[in-house]
């Protein structure tokens, strides 16, 4: 049990930098999520804890101790790999107890903790095959028990799920949430999916070039992106980008790009002000602010722009469509399925007013943030 | 999608079975090539001495089932000269711990060189591995020198040290190559399982390397056994300390002409190795494979 705290830590190799003056506390027992696109450093992040790579700069402590010169067997952690890293010539038994065995653990604890491991995760029956006789979802699992009967303080892991097909992924995910529950443990998880960061994550890390980017709860970080990136990467269809500027006057705003101009809600307007009148910024929407005419939610308030449907597809609960507006601008809406488009068609697209996000354009920074769900509840 | 255009036609057969056929041709005869100066060695090993000197050893196919041109003596007269028996043992004693040495040491290294992080390690690597190029002749007179100061010469000990000397780069380089290629995460898990670098290697190293240590046992051990030059500097010719290949090319006499002997000596001293180059076979071919694709 234990938290874990980057305090300004840097990982250089000569001039390439891959954690760059990175701050983060990690509560105890909190699951945490690493995330960014590849080669954003957090992998390197998660090794420099896991003691794999020496830090550059900084301290980082686990629990109430800095570990910056302590070996990886002495950090009191575990850790799961992407390619399993099983021990390709020991039986599963052996593989979950090689590092009880290191340790000079007693062996009826070692047999009790394996036996107790390989209940929780179902793999009984396994124990005494090697690694190659089993499936990647199987070796997954033993990779996972290898780490639990070490009982470690917190675990890490690098990407576990990228080798598994999608349905054993969306089922492994919601298996590590229930270990976490169970197990009560600092977890740390990298991860370039962002889908599996919003659905495991206490909370979630976004990681750019080596630079903590935001930190926050999955709904905050969706409801409200710090920045560009963030809003760019958080979500699937990505938001929608639009380059304009702000216009009008504190009674009446509008955000314009050309072709799309929405009128700012009274809560975006105060949180701008009149010095922003006249700024250039870069606004975005979600597609799923985005509704077709003929079927609007009830209670949005509405802002329609001529748009004309390029493609279209059907997802089967709903229908995502790419479409331009008449400055050739394009975006994509999530709509009911119900609605018909078809590419060519001209359409007036209903825009949720106060679901739009502004940033800076020159430092890709949030300016204003729609009310999120958090706020209003 | 028009499949019929990339299909293979009558031209394509065709000239797949001409390949296979000339292949097959091709591969015949280097066999038979490559094979004949032993097969040629072996008949000769079963003539009679004065049958070998008058005629080619290819002339009893004219008449192969005439018994009286065939004859045990050669071998007789091996297995019984003087001494053959402990030069057998000699040849095992010299032989064995001049495998097992150089390459505990070079596993050991290899891992070093691999996955430990110390102060110029790619100088010394570089050095271990350039020392591949050296001939070994031109260190004979040298370590003769030193061993005849410090009074190793003669001894086993000595010639250990010096096959190990002569074996460690390339036993270094090949055993790198092999566990630098084991994945990293393995390593990793095990450092983090609590392994110490020593625990990773006998562990999960070691146990991983056993095609590459033992391809390169039975190289190690068929260079030593076959060695003669090596032998006899540093052994001579003393009956007690002579290994079999030095004992046999005695038996041949200064000036060859006890040559017939050799025919039958030749195929003994190749037992053992036959036999190990068996027993380890299997992993020979993976370890000459090994690393070339992802399991």
């Amino acid at each position: 049990m234990a938290r874990v705290f980057y305090e300004n830590v840097t990982k250089a190799w000569g001039d390439v930098i891959g954690v760059n003056n990175l701050t983060l506390e990690i509560p105890d027992k909190e699951f945490l999520v690493l995330v960014g696109p590849s080669g954003c450093g957090k992998s390197t992040a998660l090794r420099c804890l896991a003691g794999l790579e020496e830090i550059t700069k900084g301290n980082i402590w686990i629990g109430d101790r800095i570990v910056n010169d302590v070996p990886p067997k002495d950090r009191d952690i575990a850790m799961v790999f992407q390619s399993y890293a099983l021990y390709p010539h020991m039986t599963v038994y052996d593989n979950m107890a090689f590092g009880l065995k290191l340790r000079k653990t007693p062996k009826d604890e070692i047999e009790r903790r394996v036996q107790e491991a390989a209940k929780i995760l179902g793999i009984t029956q396994l124990l005494d095959r090697k690694p190659k006789q089993m499936s990647g979802g199987q070796r997954q699992r033993v990779a996972l028990g290898r780490a639990i009967v070490r009982d470690p303080a917190v675990f890490l892991f690098d990407e576990p799920l990228s080798n598994l097909d999608a349905k054993l992924r969306v089922q492994t995910r919601a298996e590590i949430s229930k270990l976490h529950q169970r197990l009560g443990t600092t977890f740390i998880y990298v991860t370039h999916d962002q889908v599996e960061a919003l659905t495991m994550a206490d909370r979630i890390a976004v990681l750019r070039d080596g630079v903590l980017q935001q930190v926050n709860t999955p709904q905050h970080l969706y409801d409200h992106p710090g920045n560009v990136f963030v809003a760019g990467f958080i979500g699937s269809p990505a938001m929608n980008f639009f380059s304009g500027t702000i216009t009008g006057t504190l009674e009446e705003m509008y955000v314009d790009s050309g072709g799309v101009r929405i009128r700012l809600p009274q809560n975006e307007v105060e949180q701008l002000g009149a010095e922003n009148i006249g700024r250039e910024v870069i606004f975005g929407v979600r597609p799923e602010d985005i509704h077709h005419p003929q079927y609007i939610p009830a209670g949005v308030k509405e802002q329609l722009i001529e748009a004309t449907v390029d493609v279209t597809e059907l997802m089967g609960n709903e229908i995502f469509v790419y479409l331009l507006t008449e400055k050739e601008e394009s975006f994509i809406a999530r709509v009911d399925p119900r609605a018909h488009l078809r590419p060519g068609d001209k359409v007036k697209m209903a825009f949720n007013s106060e679901k739009v996000h502004i940033f800076d354009k020159a430092t890709e920074k949030m300016l204003a943030t729609p009310k999120g769900t958090e706020s209003a509840a | 999608m028009n499949t019929s255009a990339s299909l293979p036609g009558t031209g394509y057969a065709l000239r797949k079975a001409l390949s296979k056929t000339t292949l097959r041709t091709a591969v015949l005869i280097i066999c038979f090539v490559w094979t004949l100066p032993s097969l040629g060695l072996f008949i000769s090993s079963f003539r009679p001495e004065n049958d070998i000197r008058a005629s080619g050893w290819w002339t009893v196919l004219e008449t192969p089932f005439e018994f009286t041109q065939w004859t045990l003596a050669n071998y007789e007269k091996v297995i019984t000269a003087n001494g053959l028996g402990q030069t057998f043992i000699n040849s095992l004693i010299v032989t064995i711990p001049a495998t097992v040495i150089p390459i505990t040491i070079a596993a050991f290294a290899a891992y070093a060189f691999a996955w430990m992080d110390f102060w110029g390690r790619d100088v010394f690597f570089a050095l271990i591995v350039g020392l591949i190029v050296m001939p070994l002749q031109m260190a004979l007179i040298p370590v003769l020198r030193l061993y005849t100061s410090s009074g190793l010469n003669g001894t086993f000990l000595g010639i250990w040290l010096a096959h190990t000397g002569f074996g460690l780069p390339l036993a270094v380089y090949l055993l790198y190559n092999f566990i630098a290629q084991l994945p990293r995460d393995l390593i990793e898990a095990a450092k983090v399982d609590g392994a110490s670098h020593f625990q990773i290697f006998t562990g999960i190293v070691l146990r991983l390397s056993t095609p590459a240590v033992a391809s390169f046992a039975v190289f190690q051990f068929l260079w030593v056994w076959n060695d003669l030059l090596v032998a006899l500097v540093f052994l001579g010719t003393s009956p007690s300390a002579s290994t079999m290949t030095a004992r046999l090319s005695e038996l041949v006499g200064s000036r060859g002409q006890d040559w017939h002997l050799l025919t039958s000596g030749a195929f003994l001293s190749m037992v053992v190795p036959l036999v190990v180059f068996f027993a380890l076979q299997r992993y020979f071919v993976r370890g000459i494979l090994a690393g070339s694709v992802k399991e």
